[in-house]
């Protein structure tokens, strides 16, 4: 049973900073039907930012604040001189242009920060909570808190102001949004503006538990893009659900079958799920106009 | 000049006389061998084309082919009395059974669903590549034994960039001859609208197959090509990066451009090589090349190119 509880808050640590991986993706792919895989690069970002603005002298919270302003600035950049020139493209053209800007933004990070790992001290203190016999690193519980509270006002900005239903519109029908007088591309920026924000406070949160380096988005984008999927593409609650599922998986695959296979039994589940729901635990069936 | 290059044998003749200009031309073993890893990827590139830039159908685990192929050629000889070149015909036969099995379930997914469904079967075949050390070695890889053909042992650059650069004409002809079959038809109709396809009798769901099966064949022939040129073979081949470069080849050169493919790998395989006094710099070249071209150039490398030259006329 302890071992049991073990796996499982491991699981649902990693789990939640997929799930919050997955939200960037989705907000930004309902905004604007880009899948963005640069969306990792804003947890490193996060991560990474935090522990060089510490290492020059200046108070973590402070910090921290500053690398959310980084992630935000090049999330703005990034839609701003690589996706909006773009517009109209083929979706699998705007899916390179995204590679192509993980790729640039993987390399910068390595040439302005460095190419070792990182940590950042935890939050508060690293005496293990023993609950049930499971040993939960107070950090674990960072995570999962502020999982919750980004999900949490994420919704209530985007269900009770303005600019978030400007959002919803534009995800809804971007053409319809656009007639009631929003200004769309406006909106895509912010989406890609709020997701970034989202993908390094995510960063930010699981440093002290995981690490960081310069290369760690390549992996999260991948996990948050399939727990985006197997949720269901564009159905925030299949991210929050698809992600903590991969993050679960991968923690009793690990502990009960093999660690060597985790990813492997992660992606078995997801072949399965997709055979027998193809659009996702979440996801709505469209009709295909001729 | 329109003609010319409507011409159904006009892109494997222009690939046959770059590779024949470029044998002659390329002076060094350095440059010939560069060179030889540009055919090997554009023949997968041409295979992954076929699916993404005919049948319309994404595929982000291609890489896991290739590794099949690669991974048969190194294991195939120590465990079985055959020949490291008989190995690399079981290895595309094995590559096209599993591209089988595995394409009858999952292409009746669609787009992203399709990406992320590929994407798992890449990663499980590198998961097994890199776990199952006592066949492959693990991730440090393992060594490939040298081909013999009729007695003849096949080593040395200049022989292998004659037998890659070869079979990549082979590969362009063989393609282009496939698309300008029904098949191909059938492959294109599906690719504007599969519902329309369907409504006028077309079995999409056989001719998608069709089309996972005959890239996986094209991509695990490179992957056995590559394995018995370099003599060492590490699970890489088969990783998640891998699938993402053929996928940039086929997209940057231009979806349904064989030719395309080929520029498509050229710019990816020799612009590290390029890049590589810059060290530090060379992603950040890299990752910016990719934008600018898709951003400028988005449908491709050759279609745009042609596109303008038709404009200019």
């Amino acid at each position: 049973m302890a071992e049991f509880l073990q796996f499982a808050f491991s699981g649902l640590t990693v789990g939640a900073v997929y799930a919050l991986v997955a939200i960037g993706f989705t907000l930004i792919y309902n905004a604007s039907d880009v899948v963005n895989f640069a969306q990792g690069e804003f947890v490193m970002i996060g991560g990474m930012a935090t522990v060089f603005i510490m290492a020059a002298g200046v108070p973590m919270p402070l910090a921290a604040g500053g690398a959310i302003v980084i992630a935000v600035a090049v999330g703005l950049l990034l839609h701003r001189l690589a996706i909006e020139p773009a517009r109209g493209a083929d979706a699998v053209t705007l899916i390179i242009i995204t590679i192509g800007a993980s790729i640039f933004l993987r390399s910068a990070a390595s040439i302005v920060f460095d190419k070792q790992f990182h940590t950042l001290p935890p939050f508060t203190g690293e005496t293990p909570i023993v609950i049930g016999g499971a040993a939960i690193l107070p950090q674990s519980l960072w995570v999962l808190g502020g999982g919750v509270v980004i999900v949490t006002i994420l919704w209530a900005f985007l269900t009770h102001t303005i600019l978030g239903k400007a959002i919803l519109a534009t995800a809804a029908n971007r053409l319809a949004a656009k007639l009631v007088g929003i200004n769309t591309s406006y909106v895509v920026g912010l989406s890609f503006a709020v997701s970034a924000a989202i993908g390094a406070i995510a960063g930010i949160l699981v440093s002290p538990v995981t690490l960081t380096r310069y290369d760690v988005g390549t992996l999260l984008a991948l996990k948050g893009f399939a727990a985006a999927m197997v949720g269901g593409m564009g159905s925030p609650i299949g991210a929050i659900v698809g992600g903590l599922l991969i993050g679960l998986l991968e923690a009793f695959g690990a502990g009960y079958i093999s660690s060597d296979y985790k990813d492997a039994i992660a992606f078995l589940v997801i072949l399965a799920v997709l055979f027998f729901m193809p659009t996702g635990l979440f996801g709505r069936a469209s009709v295909e106009r001729v | 000049m329109g003609r010319l290059f409507n011409h159904p044998l006009a892109a494997p003749a222009l690939i046959a006389l770059i590779v024949i200009a470029c044998g002659f031309g390329l002076g060094s073993n350095f440059y010939l061998r560069v060179a030889a890893l540009v055919w090997i990827s554009a023949l997968a590139a041409i295979g992954l084309n076929l699916l993404m830039g005919f049948a319309g159908q994404v595929s982000l685990g291609h890489a896991g082919f290739f590794g099949i192929g690669a991974y048969a050629v190194a294991v195939g000889p120590n465990v079985l009395p055959v020949s490291p070149l008989l190995a690399l015909v079981l290895g595309i036969a094995l590559a096209a059974v599993i591209a089988y099995l595995v394409g009858r379930p999952i292409l009746k997914l669609k787009g992203h669903y399709l990406a992320v469904a590929t994407l798992g079967f890449g990663i499980l075949v590198y998961m097994v590549l890199s776990n199952e050390s006592g066949l492959t070695g693990g991730p440090d890889g393992m060594p490939v034994s040298r081909a013999t053909l009729f007695g003849w042992r096949l080593k040395g650059v200049d022989t292998w960039y004659w037998i890659t650069g070869g079979v990549l004409v082979v590969g362009a002809w063989v393609a282009v001859n496939l698309v300008r079959s029904p098949t191909g038809r059938a492959l294109r109709a599906l690719h504007d609208s599969e519902v329309a396809a369907r409504v006028v009798g077309v079995d999409v769901a056989r001719y998608k197959l069709v089309a996972f099966v005959v890239s996986a064949v094209y991509t695990a022939l490179a992957g056995g090509l590559l394995a018995l040129f370099n003599g060492f073979i590490t699970p890489d081949v088969a990783g998640f990066m891998h699938s993402i470069e053929f996928v940039v080849m086929v997209v940057l050169g231009g979806m349904g451009s064989i030719v395309g493919s080929l520029v498509g790998a050229a710019i990816l395989i020799a612009l590290p090589q390029a890049l590589s006094a810059f060290q530090e710099y060379e992603h950040l070249a890299l990752g910016l090349i990719l934008m600018v071209f898709m951003i400028f150039l988005r449908k491709g490398i050759v279609p745009s190119l042609v596109a303008l030259a038709g404009r200019g006329r």
